[in-house]
């Protein structure tokens, strides 16, 4: 394959990865934005997601859509409630102080991790996808003939990685309405710009936290029903989903979402790019190291606003 | 002498003095483990300097443990160099590391801080990987048994490798106790409880900080050095993220910002993860109820709670 289609194909896996990335990511910057917690068992309700996906689909026998719709209902709703259920439980109690909901949610990491391990067990599993057809794609090139469509052989993606795209573009619209038109976006948001206000203008503060904590928590799960198709549900999955989503919710500006979507697109092409053609080990090198100058030289973010 | 003083002096003596005792009265598998102990409750102490007296909680010591640990490793294998040498390799990188991670970790705060080291961490771990042609990468290599002399004494035997250990551990055992309660040392828990009032006392907090940083990060990779050189083994399993939270994980349940806080954490979580992972392959589990335990009832754990409770004077 020439220079050119090679580089689509790149972008095309890599518009696969920015779309779950935008979408765990955003899970993970609302529950920063509104309760001031960095949530670093983000990834396992990731893999909570993507073992439930596989769970409800392979109960369903038949065609494989209906599984899948199943699937992609119950798993969010799971891992909110496991999220809501673990605020209440561990994170209301310690105040939702800095330091010590970090170390919180490590125990918490661990724990979901390795009850996976021992229910779901070490293997990897695959979803059949609810369809997947193969579509070839033209290339368009002026040569010595003049103007031509040829149809490079290997340049193709499925109907299924299309889907994903625009499921995560519908979600994240979905999302946007809730947050800027609903009214529960207007407390969410309130509660955001200053919770004490909002508590005394009879906001349920900590009913607020719970909902935003399990919203984030659904946020990934939706990822991960999506990315289970493609990628195989395995329950140590959570690890890269939670730093590519700490990457972009920081080069995004910590809490801004518009900022967090242009950083899913940029560090997700960018990454499938990077991979497609050096090593991916090179290009999480790459990324984590810009991260990290990036939050010691610019720390609130491309996007942020200073605080 | 104060009477403080002379009873911290007496438990750290007496520490030590129970740990070579030990090693005579415990059969040989404990013994075994409790070597393995020592050298990881050094990674502890070191990890206890930054995270409890001075209050900074980096996610990222694990790159100093194995900067230390590649560093001896491959100064070994891959150079040649007697153990001697190579464990002096081990230390500088941990310090050159340490100087240049704390420069510019440092130039952030709180959550970031955490953050920055997670992050520079990983990095340390995915370039072991990427460079798994001379590091072996997952897979790991392992330290020739005939190379492992150390100022002419084999320390593969138990015995040696016991006392090897206990050496060690207590000179860094005595030698933090002695720091924490130098001015240097009462700097440092000045800034863990108010970092704006020391500043303004006159302190360079700054520079303190970053002090902090370099003798913690190079206790670290002493201790991993040391660890590679008694056990033979270096891999990249020692720079994951799982080896970042490890000391902090002890350090909180033995006590942060107390001396003996470290080793007690150690003991308790090595023995509790080797008996569950002989009932479970999930033995991590224990280690994420446990953390999320003390952090809702006992945040200053068990040193801390005793000190709280009854010895006011638990340095």
């Amino acid at each position: 394959m020439d220079f050119g289609p090679h580089l689509l194909l790149a972008s095309l896996e890599g518009a696969v990865t920015a779309a779950i990335l935008a979408l765990t990511a955003m899970g993970l910057s609302i529950v920063f934005g509104v309760m001031r917690v960095v949530n670093v068992a983000h990834g396992e309700f990731f893999m909570i997601g993507a073992v439930i996906a596989w769970a409800v689909a392979s109960s369903f026998t038949g065609n494989p859509a209906i599984g899948f719709i199943a699937a992609l209902i119950v798993a969010p709703l799971i891992a909110g409630i496991i999220a809501a259920v673990a605020d209440k439980l561990i994170l209301q109690r310690v105040n939702y102080d800095p330091d010590r909901t970090i170390v919180a949610t490590i125990g918490l990491l661990y724990i979901i991790q390795q009850t996976a391990l021992m229910t779901f067990g070490p293997d990897a599993r695959p979803v059949t996808p609810p369809f997947n057809t193969r579509l070839s794609l033209p290339w368009f090139e002026i040569g010595e003939s003049g103007f031509v469509m040829t149809w490079p052989w290997g340049l193709s993606t499925t109907s299924y990685k299309l889907f994903v795209i625009v499921a995560a573009i519908a979600v994240l619209t979905g999302l946007w309405v809730l947050m800027t038109r609903t009214k529960a976006g207007l407390i969410m948001r309130a509660t955001q710009q200053d919770s004490e206000t909002a508590q005394a203008f009879g906001v349920p503060v900590k009913r607020v936290y719970s909902y935003v904590f399990g919203l984030g928590a659904g946020l990934a799960a939706v990822g991960a029903v999506l990315v289970v198709p493609i990628q195989q549900a395995h329950y140590l999955m959570g690890h890269d989903p939670l730093l590519l989503s700490f990457i972009v919710v920081i080069i995004g500006g910590l809490g801004s979402l518009p900022g967090t979507v242009i950083a899913a697109i940029l560090i997700g092409m960018s990454d499938g790019i990077i991979s497609v053609f050096f090593s991916p080990t090179l290009a999480k090198i790459i990324a984590t190291l810009v991260v990290a100058l990036v939050l010691v030289f610019r720390p609130h973010g491309l996007l942020g606003k200073k605080v | 002498m104060t009477k403080n003083s002379l009873y911290s002096h007496c438990l750290h003596f007496g520490t030590i003095a129970l740990l070579v005792a030990l090693f005579f009265l415990l059969p040989a598998y404990h013994v075994g483990n409790l070597s393995r102990i020592m050298v990881l409750a050094v990674y502890a102490m070191g990890f206890n300097l930054l995270f409890g007296y001075t209050g900074l909680l980096s996610l990222g010591h694990a790159l100093f443990f194995a900067t230390g640990m590649y560093g001896l490793g491959m100064a070994m294998n891959t150079f040649g160099l007697p153990s001697e040498l190579a464990l002096i390799v081990g230390v500088v990188c941990a310090i050159l590391v340490s100087t240049a991670i704390g420069l510019l970790a440092l130039r952030t705060t709180g959550v970031a801080f955490m953050i920055v080291t997670l992050m520079f961490a990983q990095a340390g771990y995915l370039t072991v990987l990427y460079f798994g042609s001379y590091t072996r990468g997952d897979e790991g290599f392992v330290i020739q048994q005939a190379e492992r002399i150390f100022a002419g004494v084999d320390i593969t035997g138990e015995t040696s490798r016991y006392f090897a250990a206990l050496i060690l551990f207590s000179i860094v055992f005595l030698l933090i106790a002695y720091l924490v309660r130098s001015p240097f040392g009462r700097t440092l828990v000045a800034i863990r409880e108010n970092e704006e009032r020391t500043k303004m006392l006159g302190y360079d907090t700054v520079r303190h900080k970053l002090l902090a940083v370099i003798i913690s990060g190079s206790i670290s990779g002493l201790a991993g050095a040391a660890y590679a050189l008694l056990f033979g083994y270096v891999g990249a399993t020692f720079a994951t993220v799982q080896y970042s939270i490890f000391p902090l994980l002890w350090v909180l349940l033995g006590g942060a910002g107390t001396t003996l806080g470290p080793l007690i954490g150690v003991v308790f979580m090595f023995y509790l993860i080797d008996l569950s992972s002989e009932l479970t392959q999930a033995y991590m589990l224990i280690a994420g109820v446990v953390l999320v335990l003390l952090t809702l009832f006992a945040p200053q754990g068990l040193a801390g709670e005793i000190r709280r409770k009854v010895f006011k004077w638990l340095p």
